[in-house]
Formats: structure tokens, C-alpha cells, sequence
């Protein structure tokens, strides 16, 4: 599988605290990468290295883009919606639209041709209908259909979603995640979730990040594996024992 | 006592009032939107109190108060940007402090200058009928620079405002942005302190906003009503005051409250109207057909 990415012994933080200490990952075409690990470990870190958007001390990004290609188009991000201003007048058509924000566009209105690519996302994301309507009326679920669209918007090859699950009623979730699987066809996917349980079901491998970054190449992975990998996460879920979680998920799965 | 419009017209100060409650309305109408939309009201706050050391100063050393307003405005206003974020002092008590340092330097400057300082009121509640060409061509540039960068940039300003650490993702210039929309923020204020004066003149940033938003929930569309009730309060203001021989910045306010009042109260009572009609005369399990169609 063709590599789109590669994190080579980064380390990054924020002024003088370190927070990713040496992370090495590859990301090939394909993958379905779950992060995990403890809040304040380091994985909206990460996904900032990645974008560019926190610089790393040490260490290096490399894309392997296509000349046309620049390194931010590649990446599509849905980020933590803790601090989004729900009451700001924008409306649905005009966030789905920031997805294809760049410093090249930087004046003129959207063209008709980009409108009509934010509707054809929204109408693949069933909120077609939803297009003028501000933000803030909106419930949880479709909003994060929302944030999803504008990070499709600009066909990215590596989609990274932060937490997306924290908003999101239990009857969506499976929707939502019906979407990544289908979406996964078409682009890497990164998702950072604390809720080992669910994820699982979805990813293909797993990385556990608690400063460090441990590489887990199966979406199958033990209580002890957890603490070897010095990620302290409760896998136990739904009262189920540990290690047999997953390997009961896989079961209902086929 | 009272003269007809067209008299009043033919004076020098009315109109030199006039122009400048309009270009007041189009500039506090726009950038109070990106204001109260990026809840920086505090920060705006800050800003306006802080000015007023600069009108002190200005009065001390016998140079024009709103050019020493506007040094102070434009410092602080990039101070809370920029030190708040590098340095990680809380910016809610960076903006406090400055507040109120603002206002002693003020202070203390005024009440050294020598003798009496008549037009002091002035600058603290507004005297729209002294303004003054020279006021009225400055407040004119400063309006023009705020359309055509608004034309210009207005997605960036939108996507920035809505969503900063998004826009970073997209290598946006986001701190260069801030810091631009912040100076303007910092004129704009300086520029209505004529209008609205110190005390006041948050009320052009923020009540005709708040009424835009009872009708509208899209940004440029809220500019647009922002103007026009700004636009519309501060012309019945200004007449006011001058009926009334009141500052005009305490008549404004009126008008704009009264504004919002009445528009507040006319989409209350409209959409109950649309209720009653809806409700009238049918049977509830018809008004649920209704609601699914
Ligand atoms: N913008 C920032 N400035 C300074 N420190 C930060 C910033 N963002 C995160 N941190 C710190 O970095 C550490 C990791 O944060 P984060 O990557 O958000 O963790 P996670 O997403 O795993 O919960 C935390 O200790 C946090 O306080
Ligand atoms: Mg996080």
C-alpha cells in the first residue's frame, strides 16, 4: 500500500513542555488508525503535528504527495467541538465551504462550481436540506454531519477526526461510523476516541498515545497490552471481562 | 423651538453631525458585528476605557484628544492580542488592568491641566453637534478602509471569526488577521467617541448587533441591520439631543434600546399572530398533518 505519511522521530509540544516525545508512524492508503489514551496524552497534539499547525522541536513530516498536491490539502480534519461558538450567524453551506479555505483563495466569493460541490457533500451526508440554515439550530448529530462535510470538501487522502463521538446521540453514532467505514474505501482515516470499546469495531490498528506513541498493528488489543504500552485506559465496557471485549465484538461483526 | 429639517441643514455644525452619525452607524454597524459575534465585547470594552489615557495626555500637552485616544485604542487593543497568547496572562485580567490604567492616566492628566476642561463631558458622553470637518473627513477614511477590507477579505474575516484553530489547520494568516480586525476594532471606537463618547459608545457596537440578530442569523446579513439600526438610532438621537440640549451619546442609547424594544416586541407578537391563525379552527390531529407537511 502506497505511504501517504510519515512521522519520523518527532518530538513536539508547547513552549517548553513536551508533550510527543520521539513519535514514529507511518500512514498508508487505507488505513483505519483508532487513537487512543489518557486526556492531556498528546493526541490532538499529534494531529496538530501532522497539519502543521504545531511545529515539532525535533523530528519530521514527510508527505509523499503528487506535485500538484500541497502537504495541507492531503488532510481533512473534523476537530474537538468543545469550544465551537454554536451561536456564531454562519451558515451551514458557508462552514462546509471553509473547508477549501487557502491562502491562494484568499479574496474573491465561492465560485458556483464550489457551492455545487458543498451541496452534492451535504446531500451525500443527508442534510441537503439543512444548507441555509444557521448553526445554532441545529442538534448535535447534524452538526457534526457539518464538520464532517467540510472536512471532505476538499477530497482529502488522510481524513483525522478528534473525538467525534462526544456530541453525538447513540443512534447516530452507528450511522456515523457506517459513513467512515464507506468512507474508508477512499482515504485513510484517523480517529482519536476514548472510547476504546466502540472503536475497535471500526479500526483497523490502533495507536496508543501517552506522550509516547505505541503501534498496535491489530485492532485487537488486551488489557495488559494496554499497561505494557504505558496507556492507562479502562477497556472494560458494558460490564463485559476485558480481554474478551473484542473478541466477542468480532463474533457479532460476522 | 422646534425648526424644520431643511433649517437645520443649512448649519454647518447639523450636518457635520449628520455625516458623522452616519459614517459612526456604517462603521460600529460592521465591526460590531464581528464583535459581538466573536463575543470580544469585554475585550472592546477594554479597549475604549483604555483610550481614554490617551485623551488625557492629548489634553496635558495641548495636542487633539482622539489622536492620543487612538495611540492608546491601537496599543492596548494589540497588547490584549498578542500578550495574552505568548505570555499566558489571563486575558480577561489583562483587559481589566488596562481598563482601568486607561482611565487613571486619564484621569490624572486631565486634572493637571490647567484651568477648566469644558468639552471633558464631551469626550465621556458624546457631543455630536462639535464635531468638527477635520472629525468628519477622518471618520469618512476610516469607514471606507472598513468596507473595501470587509469586501475584500470577507470569507477569511468569516472563517477566521467562527473558527480560529480550524483556520490554522488551513494555513491561514490567522494571528496577522486578528491583529488588522483588532486595530480596526481600536479606530472605530476612537472614531465614535464623538458620536457616543468613552462611557458610551459600546452601545453602537453591541445594541443594534443584538437587534440585527433577532431578525437574521447570517453574518452579512447582520451587518447590513446592523447598520441600518444604528443608522436609525443614532439620527433619532442626534435630533434629540439637540432638542433636548442632552448629550448625544445618552439620546442615542435611548433610541437604539427603544429600537430594540420595538423589534423585539413586533417578532414576539408576529410569530404568536402566525400561531393563533394556525391553531384556529382545526382539530389537533389536522394540525399535526400540518406539522409533517
Ligand atoms: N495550545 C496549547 N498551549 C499549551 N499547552 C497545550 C496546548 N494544547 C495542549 N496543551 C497541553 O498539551 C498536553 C496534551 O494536550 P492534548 O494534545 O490536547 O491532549 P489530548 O488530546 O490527548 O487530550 C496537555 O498537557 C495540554 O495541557
Ligand atoms: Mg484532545
Amino acid at each position: 500500500m502506497e505511504k501517504i505519511l510519515e512521522i519520523d522521530s518527532v518530538t513536539a509540544g508547547y513552549g517548553d513542555q513536551v508533550v510527543l516525545e520521539n513519535v514514529n508512524l507511518a500512514i498508508h492508503e487505507k488505513d483505519f488508525i483508532g487513537i487512543i489514551g489518557p486526556n492531556g496524552g498528546g493526541k490532538t497534539t499529534l494531529l496538530k503535528v501532522i497539519m502543521g499547525v504545531v511545529k515539532p522541536f525535533r523530528g519530521k513530516i514527510r508527505f509523499f504527495t503528487s506535485v500538484e498536491e500541497n502537504e495541507r490539502r492531503i488532510t481533512g480534519y473534523l476537530p474537538q467541538m468543545n469550544n465551537l461558538d454554536r451561536n456564531f450567524p454562519i451558515s451551514v453551506t458557508d462552514v462546509v465551504l471553509s473547508g477549501l479555505m487557502s491562502r491562494e483563495g484568499f479574496f474573491s466569493l465561492y465560485s458556483g462550481k464550489q457551492k455545487k460541490l458543498a451541496y452534492s457533500i451535504l446531500e451525500k451526508m443527508g442534510i441537503y436540506h439543512l444548507r441555509n440554515k444557521p448553526v445554532g439550530e441545529l442538534s448535535g448529530g447534524q452538526l457534526q454531519r457539518v464538520y464532517l462535510s467540510r472536512a471532505l470538501i476538499s477530497s482529502p487522502r488522510l481524513l483525522m477526526l478528534d473525538e467525534p463521538s462526544t456530541f453525538v446521540d447513540t443512534r447516530f453514532e452507528t450511522d456515523f461510523y457506517e459513513i467512515l467505514r464507506q468512507l474508508n474505501k477512499e482515504m485513510a482515516i484517523i480517529i482519536v476516541s476514548h472510547d476504546v470499546g466502540t472503536i475497535t469495531w471500526y479500526v483497523k490498528t490502533i495507536a496508543c498515545v501517552n506522550r509516547f506513541l505505541h503501534y498496535h498493528r491489530s485492532n485487537v488489543i488486551t488489557q495488559e497490552q494496554l499497561e505494557a504500552y504505558n496507556c492507562p485506559i479502562q477497556l472494560i465496557t458494558h460490564g463485559d471481562i476485558p480481554h474478551t471485549v473484542l473478541k466477542k465484538h468480532e463474533k457479532d461483526h460476522d | 423651538m422646534i425648526e424644520s429639517f431643511a433649517e437645520l441643514m443649512q448649519y454647518r455644525f447639523f450636518t457635520n453631525a449628520l455625516l458623522a452619525a452616519t459614517l459612526a452607524s456604517i462603521a460600529c454597524g460592521i465591526i460590531g458585528t464581528y464583535i459581538v459575534s466573536r463575543r470580544i465585547v469585554f475585550i472592546s470594552g477594554g479597549i475604549t476605557h483604555a483610550s481614554f489615557g490617551g485623551i488625557g495626555i492629548g489634553y496635558y500637552y495641548g495636542f487633539n484628544p482622539i489622536l492620543g485616544a487612538a495611540v492608546f485604542a491601537v496599543i492596548s487593543a494589540l497588547g490584549i492580542e498578542m500578550i495574552s497568547k505568548k505570555t499566558g496572562v489571563r486575558e480577561d485580567s489583562l483587559i481589566g488592568i488596562l481598563w482601568s490604567l486607561g482611565m487613571a492616566t486619564g484621569i490624572i492628566f486631565v486634572f493637571m491641566s490647567p484651568g477648566y476642561a469644558p468639552d471633558l463631558m464631551g469626550y465621556l458622553f458624546g457631543s455630536i453637534l462639535t464635531v468638527s470637518g477635520n472629525d468628519v473627513f477622518q471618520m469618512a477614511i476610516l469607514a471606507v478602509v472598513i468596507i473595501l477590507f470587509f469586501i475584500l477579505f470577507y470569507k477569511p474575516i468569516l472563517f477566521i471569526a467562527f473558527d480560529q484553530e480550524y483556520a490554522k489547520t488551513h494555513n491561514y494568516p490567522v494571528q496577522l488577521m486578528n491583529c488588522i480586525l483588532i486595530t480596526l476594532v481600536a479606530l472605530t471606537i476612537v472614531m465614535s467617541i464623538r458620536v457616543a463618547g468613552v462611557i458610551l459608545v459600546l452601545s453602537l457596537l453591541t445594541i443594534p448587533q443584538t437587534t440585527a440578530n433577532i431578525l437574521t442569523r447570517d453574518f452579512r446579513t447582520m451587518i447590513f441591520w446592523s447598520v441600518v439600526f444604528a443608522f436609525a438610532g443614532s439620527i433619532t438621537g442626534l435630533l434629540v439631543s439637540f432638542q433636548l440640549d442632552i448629550p448625544s451619546g445618552a439620546s442615542i442609547i435611548f433610541s437604539l434600546i427603544l429600537l430594540f424594544l420595538a423589534v423585539r416586541i413586533s417578532g414576539w407578537t408576529l410569530s404568536r399572530v402566525r400561531l393563533m391563525k394556525q391553531m384556529n379552527g382545526k382539530l389537533p390531529h389536522q394540525r399535526l398533518a400540518d406539522k409533517k407537511r
